[in-house]
């Protein structure tokens, strides 16, 4: 190894010095510990000075490093026959054949939205869209994963709108669809809410680039808007707790500009058409530092940067400012040597400004020039490679030894299903989104074939027959009572969810959102459900290619429930296999495949009954979810199934209702069960899907279910009456008009909104 | 027929468009950057909707500076068909094309929807092959899609009969006279709210603007010949 | 050079659905005094014309044909001398 010199590089004179930053401890005001402080200092062989210490702060945020995370993380299965690309580029690419591939994220913009939802949520999407199309993609669709307090707070109904309002302002203008997600409300997120963004993108196999420096001597090219003091500690702010100075911080979030974002959309995918590139990669959290770094880092190589040809927006920014800047729309490009002025022609075509900033250089110096002077000279591979790592100890929560002895069902199980179908139907969680999708374009690149609404949204792939079919998934309640199980249910019904739109499932992208990794409770509901995901993901042969881990979700100590979102994707082979929740025709026979259990913890019924969840969350067998995966797929494909839809939150007896809502059309049941009438109804338990079919194809239907070892039990009919009747064992007996339960379900969240006025306090 | 799609800096349904034409004509489509001025090699234009300049200042404001504006104008004086679709038609309003000015939706919200609409006025080149007063089916998705004008120039409107489209049911936007969609007098202009090309394919949820784009054919083939 | 100050408004005749929404929840608040409110745009233009009544020609010409739509917006401005 090369000896360094390793002379002090001194701060700027308006910064505090490298012996000051020593004494007066001042890294800890940037998520530094004393540990990791000393390590780097051990790393440089001297005092890093100002601009230096920044930089390792950022890189070795959780966001950037994944220090609490990364040992549990490798529990995920990551590879696959199909996987292109697993974790660690922008996003994960999987192989869907005919030479194309489909690339999808999901990452969270939490604290940003907490503290300015519209911007915090809009450059969260342009954050995610940028991932997408430094692989080299196409972005075709967005989804969102929302959390949020109850809508009774107005501070709760202002974030949720000026959110939804942020994703639509991007997202819409941007010219992606927004074809699905999931917004929830529980008291857990209200000083916290979750904003979670998933990009789908499609690729030709040749076309995938990687966020990589390579060959010596080669320029580095940034792209895009230029660098103001916006976002500055973005990343080490998303890794904190939000507190009363978290408003305070308010410069710390970036304002979005999805017109520019459009722009450099179209520009880089021009470059990747024309074969300029040799790397790239999206400056966002710890903007030109991380993006500069680890492409350095992946090359094995050096990197001297020069500040001054960095386009600023700003006068008299330092080297520390430059550095480490959240302004948004700026991507990095490594071309050959001689084939800049390729790049500067497509920058000027769409009115992007560009400029060298900087050289691949042999070894593994990452040095930074400022005004004619070295300002850092670090070893690029301690910022990445070396970031410190934390096995953290964990302790189960003594409330869970609890909630194992509770008996969920003794409490519920005499409700009057008459007056509980419509309160559940009518509860914001269960209520339709319309009021959300309606603000999203989710028809723009017409390729939507299942707009929102469904179990999973579908995207056709032009001049193909295939389309692909995406959800996002994750309950908390049931991650609450049981991390392990909670994190398994969270992979098998995004898979389900895709399942029933005709699509076998490909892989997914997870969002972890949890509370602060030093409470060994939290660290022990992220290990088990990392571990109950990681299950899941092996089982049903869906690799995690990519995600995101956002901690530190907490407000005034207390930790959000622990909230792993999963982003499904699934390849739908012929477009006669899309397939929607909704009942199609009078006749056709309803079936129920799987069992139904006494399972009521944490559901929805619960929630509403109570104001509470507690006991155990259902129970997931993975070879029961397996096979009626399995055994659903091959119907749809086989051509039998009319509707299918997953029996989820709420039971059987909303699947139901949403399936005659959706179809517009009514439906008897006549159902005999062991269990009491409304656990049956309203039990969530795994592993079940609704179809209909034509009725006289019952019996072949029933043998194919038998030798895929699934209960298959025909429950009833769709009718056009216009009432959901519904019958348990010949006794109890409900009736419903499907235009009641219709206009309840509407109504929940527009009702939830108007109570009063909405304002910022 | 050779259809032209300018193409502005934030457009992002001038594929879609292209799409359209190809499949539900077969007819040559191309795009032409918002740089070229000169359209005289095609029979008809669609501005796309979308975003152009990020819709900064007005939505479709900054687009009528563009040199091919200058093309826009030429073709529609010229008596070819121009069609402006929901960004398209802001700009056709923003240039003066056609009368009027388009609000923020009155909800103050984006809204995107299929929205049912009436066929006000058939007896345009763009709509020769719907019914008169015919209700269909078209997907919506706008954030200022609320169409105002004065008085004088609504009565005008309808005097001379320029009312394409209204909204039916719940107006989505809080357009005046539930407008979606004018003509100009000579009927070769149209803006439109409402996106026909994302209703072409069952899938989609729609057919219903099939015709409009099957109506914009029989008229070229009717008038030039051109095939 | 000369810093124009330009207000763009919606027209009193044009309904101004955000101004509504604002004033609504002015008056949920309690400011019941609040008889109306209407939103409009404040943009500031830098003009290196040398006199005033160039800067004034310039700017009446740039807010009448780009900066306003005359069917639904009126403006005025305000000039003013900087270095």
């Amino acid at each position: 190894m090369v000896q360094h010199e390793q002379t002090q590089i001194e701060s700027l004179p308006f910064e505090p010095s490298a012996e000051e930053i020593k004494k007066q401890k001042l890294y800890r005001d940037m998520g530094i510990t004393e540990e990791e402080y000393t390590k780097i200092c051990g790393f440089m062989e001297r005092l890093p000075n100002w601009t230096e210490i920044g930089i390792y702060s950022v890189m070795w945020s959780e966001h950037c490093s994944y220090k609490n995370s990364k040992p549990l993380l490798k529990k995920f299965p990551t590879s696959g026959e199909h996987v292109l690309q697993g974790p660690g580029e922008g996003a994960g690419v999987i192989d869907i054949g005919d030479g194309q591939a489909v690339v999808f994220k999901i990452e969270s913009h939490n604290h940003p939205s907490a503290v300015e939802p519209f911007q915090g949520a809009a450059t969260g999407v342009g954050g995610i869209i940028r991932d997408v199309f430094s692989m080299g993609a196409r972005p075709v669709a967005l989804l969102n994963s929302l959390r949020f307090g109850r809508l009774e707070s107005s501070r709760v109904r202002y974030l949720f709108e000026q959110v939804v309002a942020g994703i639509a302002h991007y997202g819409n203008c941007m010219g992606i669809p927004t074809v699905g997600g999931e917004v929830m409300f529980d008291d857990t997120y209200e000083g916290n809410p979750l904003v979670n963004a998933m990009c789908v993108g499609v690729l030709k196999h040749e076309e995938l680039q990687k966020g990589i420096a390579t060959g010596v001597g080669n320029p580095l090219i940034y792209v895009g808007a230029s660098t103001g003091r916006d976002g500055i500690h973005g990343a080490t702010f998303a890794s904190e707790e939000l507190n009363e100075s978290s408003e305070e911080k308010r410069p710390a979030v970036q304002v979005g500009d999805p017109f520019m974002e459009k722009l450099l959309l179209e520009a880089c995918l021009e470059m990747v058409e024309k074969e300029i590139l040799l790397g790239i990669q999206d400056m966002g959290a710890a903007g030109l530092t991380c993006s500069s770094a680890e492409m350095a880092a992946k090359g094995n190589m050096g990197l001297d940067l020069d500040l001054d040809r960095v386009p600023q927006r700003e006068t008299g920014m330092s080297p520390y400012e430059i550095m480490l800047s959240e302004s948004q729309e700026r991507m990095l490009v490594v071309v050959e040597q001689g084939r800049e002025h390729e790049v500067h022609a497509i920058c000027e075509k769409w009115g992007l400004q560009s400029a060298v900033v900087g050289q691949v250089t042999e070894g593994n110096r990452y040095r930074i020039s400022y005004q004619g002077e070295r300002v850092a000279d670090i070893p690029v591979s301690t910022l990445v490679d070396d970031a410190p790592v934390y096995q953290r100890s964990q302790k189960i929560p003594d409330a869970y030894h609890e909630m194992q002895k509770f008996d969920a069902e003794a409490d519920l199980k005499d409700l009057d299903p008459q007056t509980w179908l419509p309160r559940v139907i009518a509860s914001v969680n269960m209520g339709s989104k319309r009021f959300v999708y309606q603000q999203y374009d989710h028809m723009v690149r017409t390729s939507t074939a299942v707009r929102p609404g469904s179990d999973a949204a579908v995207i056709v792939i032009r001049d193909t027959e295939k389309a692909l079919a995406m959800t996002t998934d994750g309950n908390s309640r049931y991650v609450f009572l049981d991390p392990e199980q909670g994190g398994r249910i969270a992979v098998a019904e995004s898979a389900r969810n895709v399942v029933c739109a005709g699509a076998q499932p490909l892989g997914i992208t997870d969002c972890l959102n949890f509370g602060s990794p030093e409470k060994e409770e939290v660290y022990w509901q992220l290990a088990k459900a990392i571990d109950g995901m990681a299950t899941a993901c092996r089982e049903l042969e869906t690799p995690v290619v990519g995600g995101n881990v956002s901690l530190y979700n907490e407000t005034k100590g207390a930790p959000i429930y622990p909230t792993p979102v999963v982003g499904m994707v699934g390849l739908i082979q012929k477009r006669e296999h899309i397939t929607t929740q909704a009942f199609k025709a009078d006749g056709d026979e309803i079936v129920l495949l799987g069992e139904t259990l006494a399972e009521l913890g944490g559901s929805e019924l619960q929630l509403l009954a109570s104001g509470n969840i507690s006991g155990m969350p259902p129970h997931l067998d993975m070879e029961k979810e397996k096979a009626v995966q399995q055994l659903t797929l091959h119907l749809i494909q086989a051509g039998f199934v009319r509707s299918a839809h997953d029996v989820a939150e709420g039971g059987l007896a909303l699947a139901l209702a949403e399936s005659c809502i959706s179809g517009g059309v009514g439906a008897h049941i006549c159902m005999e069960t062991k269990l009491s009438t409304t656990t049956t109804l309203f039990s969530e338990s795994q592993s079940r899907i609704v179809i209909t079919i034509a009725k006289e194809q019952m019996e072949e239907v029933k043998s194919i279910a038998d030798q895929y070892g699934v209960p298959c039990q025909a429950i009833g009919k769709v009718s056009d009456d216009a009432y959901l009747n519904i019958e348990v064992n010949q006794a109890d007996v409900y009736r419903f008009s499907i235009q009641e339960l219709s206009r309840l379900n509407e109504e929940a969240i527009p009702c939830a909104m108007n109570q009063s006025l909405t304002t910022m306090n | 027929m050779r259809f032209a799609v300018p193409i502005f800096p934030g457009s992002n349904c001038d594929i879609d468009c292209i799409k359209a034409v190809e499949d539900v004509l077969g007819e040559p489509v191309s795009p032409v950057w918002h740089q070229e001025s000169d359209l005289s090699g095609y029979d008809a234009v669609i501005l796309p909707g979308g975003f152009s300049y990020g819709d900064y200042l007005r939505s479709g404001a900054l687009a009528q500076f563009s040199p091919i504006m200058k093309g826009v104008v030429k073709a529609a004086q010229e008596g070819k068909l121009v069609i402006g679709i929901c960004n398209g038609f802001q700009m056709l309003l923003e240039m003066g094309l056609l009368p009027g000015a388009m609000l923020q939706n009155d909800h103050l919200k984006f809204r995107c929807d299929i929205q049912e609409l009436t066929v006000s006025l058939n007896e345009t080149p763009f709509t020769s092959l719907y019914e008169q007063n015919e209700s269909i089916r078209i997907p919506i998705a706008h954030g200022q899609g609320n169409y105002f004008c004065d008085d004088k120039t609504r009565q005008e409107l309808e005097e001379h009969d320029q009312i394409v489209f209204r909204y039916q049911g719940e107006n989505p936007n809080g357009s005046t006279a539930a407008i979606a969609g004018i003509c100009n007098r000579e009927r070769n202009v149209l803006g439109m709210m409402p996106h026909p090309e994302r209703a072409i394919v069952e899938w989609m949820g729609s057919v219903d603007g099939v015709r409009l784009f099957q109506s914009m054919l029989k008229h070229g083939e009717e008038n030039h010949g051109a095939a | 050079m000369y810093k124009a100050i330009i207000d763009v408004t919606l027209k009193q005749s044009v309904l101004d659905p955000q101004g509504v929404a604002v004033k609504g929840s002015l008056h949920s608040l309690g400011y019941e005094s609040v008889s109306d409110v209407r939103i409009g745009k404040r943009m500031e233009v830098i003009l290196e014309s040398v006199t005033l009544a160039e800067a004034e020609r310039d700017i009446e010409e740039i807010c009448k044909k780009v900066l306003s739509n005359p069917v639904i917006e009126d403006f005025s401005y305000q000039l003013e001398e900087v270095a």
